[in-house]
């Protein structure tokens, strides 16, 4: 479903990705892991058009979507939840929602997807009239992940959807993201929290400074003595 | 009191100029982060093509109003596109610098092609009406100041809260990159906000050619100034504010006229700024927003 082939970013001078390559079949969860300054959100941003490749490629479901703005992107049926969730914050939690679905036009499809995504974060329904700001840190992750799914996307790029929040929220939030994937949302998530994220993932890579240095299944690489030792503390 | 509610009807035509000024700065700088201090230039030309509509093609105050706006909008996406664009990423010293070529660009550019000299609006553009209530003058353009004035900043909270471009306007101004993502245009939702901005400048423009009566290519650089006074008294960024702004200090201006002496109104909008920059940095309405983890 998703194709990336040896591409290279820069950042001026800052080498920060180098001849990464991998690929996300329809359905899965794959992973992304590795410490901070890996270049895990730079590959997403990548992906989604944000930051140009040097060198290399993305391809969508065949198509090359590297040399596409991030609108048509969008259009094609990926959604970013970035990280540290940028819900816009003087806006209402459902004019955030709305937003999700601005590239739309059928009016009851939308309408269903505000009762689908409702039922999933009844908190949101609650607060639909407070601004995004007002919200904790968990509504607020949320509410990026509601308003990510607005656009009905169909491979879901997640970017450290358990940062700062507390582990039960994790816990909770992490059993979201299955449940998505299971009602047929291929998902890309990027973790810190590597013991969570393979605990979910089909597969998985490994970033170290800019170079994918591993990949398996999930079960494989949590089992790995390398990845304990690096990642999972022990 | 007659001559305080005098003034104060007074204030409000001036400070409903202001304010439409003001929300084009405010606008501008909430989307891009950019004094654009072109914005009282735009203003000036405004007047102009008023001036020309008016005297040579005899059109009617509300068709001239028209087309200067139009002509404002189209202005203020071309000077972006040229000028402001490329800089983006740039610093925003060096934007703001281009600001100020571009202000000295359009200044120069009407003096070039409608001499340096005082032009003046014929006199009965508006119906020379004037009624007296209680000992108050009101007289008919007045009205039509504050009435256009009210009309723009209703269609403008229209368009900024219940419109597709209003929401991705929005969207862009909290945070492009999250805008992006919802597959909003970010260049063409730039490009709509100088275009509003702009062509409530040229309003503005038109509105003080037939108040005053007379302009002149320079007559932007002293309201573009008080008009970024009105925008940081409010809060920068933030539409009410500016509105607020405007009338403020549209009504402090006359006050100071009529009750002090009229050459003091200049220095005491001034001294507006230094203090909402020492008091309250943020402006009447401005918050300081905390990110939460």
């Amino acid at each position: 479903m998703l194709e990336i082939k040896n591409i290279d970013v820069f950042y001026g001078v800052i080498h920060a990705l180098k001849d990464i390559s991998l690929t996300v079949n329809e359905g899965e969860i794959v992973t992304l892991i590795g410490a901070n300054g890996a270049g895990k959100t730079s590959t997403l941003r990548t992906i989604s058009g944000l930051i140009r490749p040097a060198k290399g490629s993305v391809h969508f479901n065949g198509e090359k979507i590297s040399d596409k703005s991030v609108q048509d992107i969008v259009k094609k049926g990926l959604s970013h939840v970035p990280e540290g969730r940028h819900v816009f914050a003087s806006m209402t939690v459902l004019e955030n929602l709305e937003l999700g679905a601005y590239l739309r036009n059928d009016k009851k499809g939308i309408k269903e997807d505000f009762e689908k995504i409702y039922a999933r974060f009844p908190i949101l329904e609650k607060r639909s009239k407070q601004h995004a700001g007002t919200l904790s840190g968990g509504e607020q992750q949320m509410l990026a992940i509601g308003r990510a799914l607005m656009s009905r996307p169909k491979l879901l790029l997640m970017d450290e959807p358990s940062m700062g929040l507390a582990p039960l929220l994790v816990k909770e939030i992490f059993s979201i993201i299955e449940d998505i994937n299971r009602q047929g949302t291929t998902i890309l998530l990027v973790e810190q929290n590597a013991n969570m994220a393979l605990s979910i993932a089909h597969r998985a890579y490994v970033l170290e400074t800019g170079s994918i240095v591993l990949s398996g299944s999930g079960k494989e690489l949590s089992q790995s003595e390398e990845i304990k030792k690096a990642y999972l503390g022990g | 009191m007659e001559q305080f509610v005098q003034q104060l009807i007074n204030g409000l035509s001036l400070g409903s100029i202001y304010a439409l000024i003001a929300l084009g700065y405010t606008m501008v700088y909430g989307i891009v982060k950019l004094i654009n201090f072109a914005h009282g230039d735009i203003f000036m030309v405004g007047a102009y093509v008023g001036f020309v509509s008016i005297t040579y093609f005899n059109m009617g105050f509300f068709p001239a109003l028209l087309i200067a706006m139009l002509f404002c909008a189209v202005l203020g996406v071309v000077i972006e596109k040229v000028a402001y664009k490329p800089l983006r990423n740039a610093s925003r010293i060096t934007a703001l610098i281009t600001a100020i070529g571009v202000s000295l660009l359009l200044e120069y550019v009407v003096m070039f092609f409608a001499k340096a000299g005082v032009r003046t609006y014929p006199e009965n553009v508006l119906p020379n009406l004037e009624m007296t209530i209680l000992g108050v003058r009101i007289t008919f353009t007045q009205v039509c100041i504050f009435a256009v004035t009210i009309a723009l900043v209703i269609l403008l909270q229209f368009i900024v809260h219940k419109t597709r471009v209003g929401k991705a306007m929005r969207a862009v101004s909290m945070d492009k990159d999250a805008a992006q993502l919802m597959g909003i245009n970010v260049n063409n939702t730039i490009s709509v906000t100088f275009a509003i901005g702009s062509a409530l400048a040229g309003a503005a423009g038109i509105l003080v050619g037939v108040y005053y009566n007379s302009i002149d290519p320079l007559m932007g650089i002293i309201p573009g100034l008080k008009a970024f006074v009105a925008a940081v008294f409010g809060g920068i960024g933030i539409i009410p504010g500016a509105m607020i702004g405007g009338f403020s200090i549209g009504a402090v201006e006359t006050m100071v006229s009529g009750y002090g002496s009229s050459l003091y109104k200049d220095a005491v909008a001034f001294a507006i700024l230094i203090l909402v920059l020492i008091v309250k940095p943020s402006g009447l309405l401005g918050k300081n927003t905390r990110e939460k983890v």
